[in-house]
């Protein structure tokens, strides 16, 4: 399907979990097609990078699940930190690891997991619906029980997919993405390049197979889907996109860069670098 | 030789933290603390593990060793075979630490990262900060929000502790009785009297405080040769 099919699936009010890390193989086409929709009053759940600029500053967010937001290279998010200084938003902001506990417990169907992680900090006072849990073993240490993060949608790009929903990643890290599709009720896969099954595993070994079919509800063939960010080995981060980007105010870049499709976007990045 | 910069004692003090560490995996943020633990690795703490910064454990000379991905570094902080140093927009006299915001947290004058892996790294692995540029907007009376969980209120922690807090003027750890941050050492050609001005709370300071110990010949040549041979360090911290 299209990234623009794949948006048109999600409705207004949803939870929609964004894979990738930062500003790393970010699904960018799927969310800039998010971006020329109407879908707005999300809960976005990301480990944020311009994913959660962008919608920030969109103004497409109701609520965010986030531990923090980066484009890595540049350590602020610069549009997410105008929009939260604006009080744009609500966030429920929680620690690196309860996050991913909390997309576990959403795979494994369990209502929480006890983590180490949270206690004595202002997670806490930030997020007083949070519940402890203690061990009914002998150490009865206290843990937070991790509340499961259930997504309506996930939003994931990877280097390769099959037409089935088989996903591929070739870099050096897989991030959550397996998580974040096992996590949703629907999961759609941008990749920058379909292939026939048995072409997968051809130069690369089993375990670079990410995500399975069954989790997996569209794929999207999106070369340069991830970019600006980086989708290694394919490209890397486009760093001088990246800071137009972050210097450029949100409804001049929108302008210039997001009013248009996919294919109006490529040739306006390409023409700015 | 020309003489030590202000910069080079930072990287021996941030390397001393790691010191008999032992098999472990030394995790450094900042520019300074990276060249720290690279110099621990490759003189008095061999067994240390390193990243690339990304997914890859790596050699000095960047040879791959082994595969740790964000989901598996995560999982190893939670065996608690790591030392993280991490940053502080604000740190106080008990070792909380702030990297999320400034201001009240519902509506903050000035966004941050966000709390990161500071609340998972205090309770399960040794946490040490690194602080490029000491003053009284950092080293804070209150941090604004708790990320990094500090002594007076880690009670129950069992993996909690925090080995040593850096900063561009000296070295600091809790060993007081209530665990409040004590001045350790000095870099030298710094006095008490500018770290207790640069400081919003009251510091702990010893009747003597030693300076901040200086690097050895090989140990500089490493710094300047091998290691940061393009002096980012003098980047983050001048003189």
């Amino acid at each position: 399907m299209s990234a623009d099919e794949a948006v048109s699936r999600l409705e207004s009010g949803m939870t929609v979990g964004i894979g990738g890390w930062g500003s790393r193989r970010k699904p960018m086409a799927l969310v800039r097609a998010l971006l020329r929709s109407p879908v707005t009053d999300l809960t976005v759940v990301s480990y944020g990078g311009p994913d959660v600029g962008m919608l920030a500053a969109a103004g497409r967010i109701r609520r965010l699940v986030a531990a923090f937001a980066t484009l890595d290279s540049i350590p602020l998010e610069p549009h997410y930190r105008a929009a939260r200084e604006r009080g744009a938003f609500e966030l429920t902001e929680v620690d690196e690891a309860m996050f991913m506990w909390g997309l576990r417990a959403a795979a494994h169907r369990l209502p929480f997991l006890p983590v180490r992680a949270g206690l004595g900090s202002d997670v806490m006072r930030v997020n007083p619906g949070l519940r402890t849990v203690t061990s009914p073993y002998e150490d009865a240490e206290t843990f937070v029980a991790m509340p499961a993060l259930r997504l309506d949608a996930a939003l994931v790009h990877v280097n390769r997919a099959d037409r089935r929903g088989n996903g591929q990643y070739l870099g050096p890290d897989p991030y959550f993405d397996d998580l974040f599709c096992e996590a949703a009720d629907a999961a759609y896969v941008s990749c920058e390049r379909i292939v026939d099954t048995a072409e997968l595993t051809k130069e690369a070994a089993p375990q670079s197979l990410l995500i399975r079919r069954h989790s997996v509800t569209g794929v999207v063939e999106a070369p340069h889907g991830a970019h600006f960010t980086s989708c290694a080995p394919d490209y890397g981060r486009d760093e001088a996109f990246q800071r137009r980007y972050a210097t450029t105010p949100w409804p001049e870049f929108s302008a210039r860069f997001l009013a248009g499709d996919e294919q109006a976007y490529r040739a306006a990045a390409g023409e700015a670098t | 030789m020309s003489a030590v910069t202000r910069a080079e004692y930072c990287v021996v003090a941030c390397a001393e933290a790691w010191r008999g560490a032992g098999e472990i995996l030394a995790s450094p943020m900042g520019v300074i603390p990276s060249v720290g633990a690279r110099l621990a690795r490759r003189t008095f703490s061999p067994e240390l593990l390193l990243t690339d910064g990304e997914a890859l454990l790596v050699d000095p000379d960047g040879t791959v060793e082994g595969w740790l991905p964000y989901r598996l570094h995560l999982a190893l902080v939670t065996g608690g075979r790591r030392h993280v140093m991490m940053g502080a927009s604000q740190i106080d006299r008990y070792g909380n630490q702030n990297i999320s915001c400034i201001g009240d947290w519902a509506k903050p004058v000035r966004q941050l990262l966000g709390v990161r892996g500071a609340p998972v790294n205090t309770l399960n692995n040794p946490t040490s900060y690194w602080v490029p540029r000491h003053s009284r907007r950092v080293f804070v009376e209150k941090v604004d929000m708790v990320c990094g969980v500090g002594y007076d209120r880690a009670a129950g922690a069992r993996h909690h502790r925090i080995p040593r807090v850096v900063s561009d003027l000296g070295v600091f750890d809790f060993a007081t009785p209530d665990r409040s941050m004590r001045l350790a050492s000095l870099h030298p050609g710094v006095s008490v009297e500018q770290v207790r001005e640069a400081t919003a709370f009251e510091l702990v300071v010893p009747p003597e405080v030693p300076y901040t110990r200086e690097p050895t010949a090989a140990e500089l040549r490493l710094i300047r040769e091998v290691i940061d041979p393009d002096g980012a360090r003098a980047r983050e911290v001048a003189g």
